[in-house]
């Protein structure tokens, strides 16, 4: 016998059913009566599915725990994401990685990005990681006294701060 | 160059329709982008979003795109102002809302706006008249590049962009189009055609973005997701979807026609009726009478440069719009008398509708 769907927004008896379908995947949004008002849902084109799917997903996730995972960065947990549906900063997706994992399934065509690349501002990025590191090394060969590596050291920062200045055919 | 010159200059959204634009009338690319190591605009504080702010409009200036354009602070602007904004498709109401820290910056001729501490720390938006998915992509991408070169996006190889919200992941692309469907909303076959749209993966929604009606028959269709797709690939789709909407709509005219033209052409002059002698409007009336309209410019009853009027008017007819003219606040009785007296004094000099009935046994474009 088939069981009773119960609305994911407030348990009530279920009576409205969205189906979605993303990439052969189906993704299903059970609503009552009164929820379905609410989210706007009897107005066709005035509601996304989309975020609803996330907000259900997310109602589902609180019932089920997941402790008290902090961002370190900006200080977000998990509590704020179930409240505000939104990521406190770029480093959250790090922290709330196994959060995420399930929910972009559904949301999404797929799990990895496949588009446009900021290359310039990755390199960018590598070069400044390359330079404190180097930056590091240099401060503890002098320290110890390893003078020939502490040039070799130098003559590399010299060179990666030079890629740093644009050159004018670039 | 502040708001008020930009409303009074002529603008890709109000001074470009033509028989290309009949059924899309613009397309519009948004990119949302983040600068690495820094809290989102919803979770940052006043003086980190103060920082952000002047490092987007430092980069912003520098780009060519953006020479010659209006950067302003929203708190700098009036409720009015924002509200002209928001109805020219600019700014969101979002942004509209925010608080000290956001601002945006527009080019002269309004087809590049970039939101600045909206949702995410850059909302960059291209708008073409037209169905012009591709041209707004490559002016949208060049932008973004130049921006590049100055600001550290936020981004992983596997998640792409980082966005506030995971909807936005990957791509952070959304393209959409403003289309124009009175016969699909005549003939009642427009809710087949948005749950067709939220099978593909697309969304509809009304003119002024989620949550709004549909006045005037104009639909704005855009993609749901932004991950695990490439870019040109999210717009091949859509252009895909658009073009059968497209054929859907055009299908619906003639079918329409054929059935009963009588009643069509009934719906079409005495929208022209009232638009020329009516003296209470109220917005969502004035739309849909402006549609019928446009749909007789589209069936040839009216010359062809009568749509960039009503292309016009759909957006001037709104109440930010109305109330500038006017120079001064109005309340909504008020503004539906000045409405009226606006439509009347610009259909004073549009020609009469001239209705030509298809001849019995064939069809309206000429085939049997």
């Amino acid at each position: 016998m088939a069981k009773t769907l119960t609305c994911n927004f407030c348990s009530q008896p279920a009576t409205v059913h969205l189906t979605k379908i993303v990439a052969n995947k189906v993704h299903n949004v059970d609503l009552c009566e009164d929820c379905a008002q609410a989210k706007g849902v009897t107005n066709p084109g005035g509601f996304s599915l989309g975020d609803l799917l996330l907000e259900a997903s997310l109602k589902g996730e609180a019932s089920s725990g997941g402790g008290g995972v902090r961002c370190e960065q900006c200080g977000f947990t998990q509590a704020d994401f179930k409240k505000h549906g939104r990521f406190g900063c770029p480093a959250c997706y790090d922290t709330f990685a196994a959060l995420l994992e399930p929910m972009l399934d559904g949301m999404h065509k797929g799990t990895r990005h496949a588009g446009k690349v900021p290359r310039a501002a990755l390199e960018r990025k590598s070069l400044y990681d390359r330079l404190t590191k180097l930056e590091l090394d240099l401060t503890d060969a002098i320290k110890s006294e390893r003078y020939e590596e502490a040039a070799r050291f130098r003559d590399e920062i010299n060179q990666v701060k030079q890629a740093f200045t644009p050159k004018d055919s670039a | 160059m502040t708001i008020s010159s930009l409303i009074d200059t002529p603008s890709e959204l109000t001074d470009s329709a033509s028989s290309k634009t009949a059924i899309v009338l613009m397309t519009r690319i948004r990119l949302a982008r983040n600068l690495a190591g820094r809290p989102f605009p919803g979770w940052a504080k006043p003086a980190q979003r103060a920082e952000v702010l002047q490092l987007c409009r430092e980069a912003l200036v520098e780009a060519t795109a953006m020479k010659r354009s209006v950067n302003v602070a929203v708190h700098e602007l009036s409720d009015l102002e924002k509200q002209i904004l928001v109805e020219r498709h600019l700014i969101s109401r979002e942004l509209s809302g925010s608080d000290a820290g956001s601002g945006v910056v527009i080019n002269r001729d309004q087809t590049v706006s970039v939101m600045i501490n909206e949702e995410d720390h850059l909302r960059i938006q291209v708008l073409r008249s037209g169905l012009q998915l591709k041209k707004a992509w490559n002016a949208i991408n060049d932008l973004d590049s130049a921006l590049e070169q100055r600001l550290d996006y936020a981004f992983s190889p596997t998640l792409g962009y980082l966005t506030a919200c995971p909807t936005n992941l990957g791509t952070g692309l959304r393209a959409s189009a403003m289309m124009h469907l009175p016969a699909l909303v005549i003939g009642g076959q427009m809710e087949k055609v948005v749950r067709a749209v939220n099978q593909l993966g697309m969304v509809v929604r009304g003119l002024f973005g989620e949550g709004s009606d549909a006045s005037g028959s104009i639909f704005q269709i855009s993609n749901q997701t932004t991950l695990g797709e490439a870019e040109d690939e999210i717009i091949k789709r859509l252009q895909s979807v658009l073009q059968s909407i497209v054929e859907h709509e055009l299908n619906a005219r003639e079918r329409l026609l054929e059935a009963d033209p009588g009643k069509v052409f009934d719906k079409i002059g005495r929208a022209y009726g009232i638009l020329q002698n009516g003296h209470v409007l109220s917005s969502g009336e004035a739309m849909n009478l402006l549609s019928l309209v446009r749909l007789g410019v589209d069936l040839g009853a009216f010359p062809d440069g009568h749509r960039q009027v009503i292309d016009r008017l759909f957006i001037e007819a709104q109440p930010g719009h109305l109330q500038h003219a006017q120079q001064g606040p109005l309340e909504a009785g008020q503004r539906d008398l000045l409405r009226a007296e606006r439509l009347r004094s610009e259909f004073a000099n549009l020609t009469r509708p001239n209705f030509t009935y298809p001849a019995p046994g064939k069809s309206v474009d000429g085939k049997n």
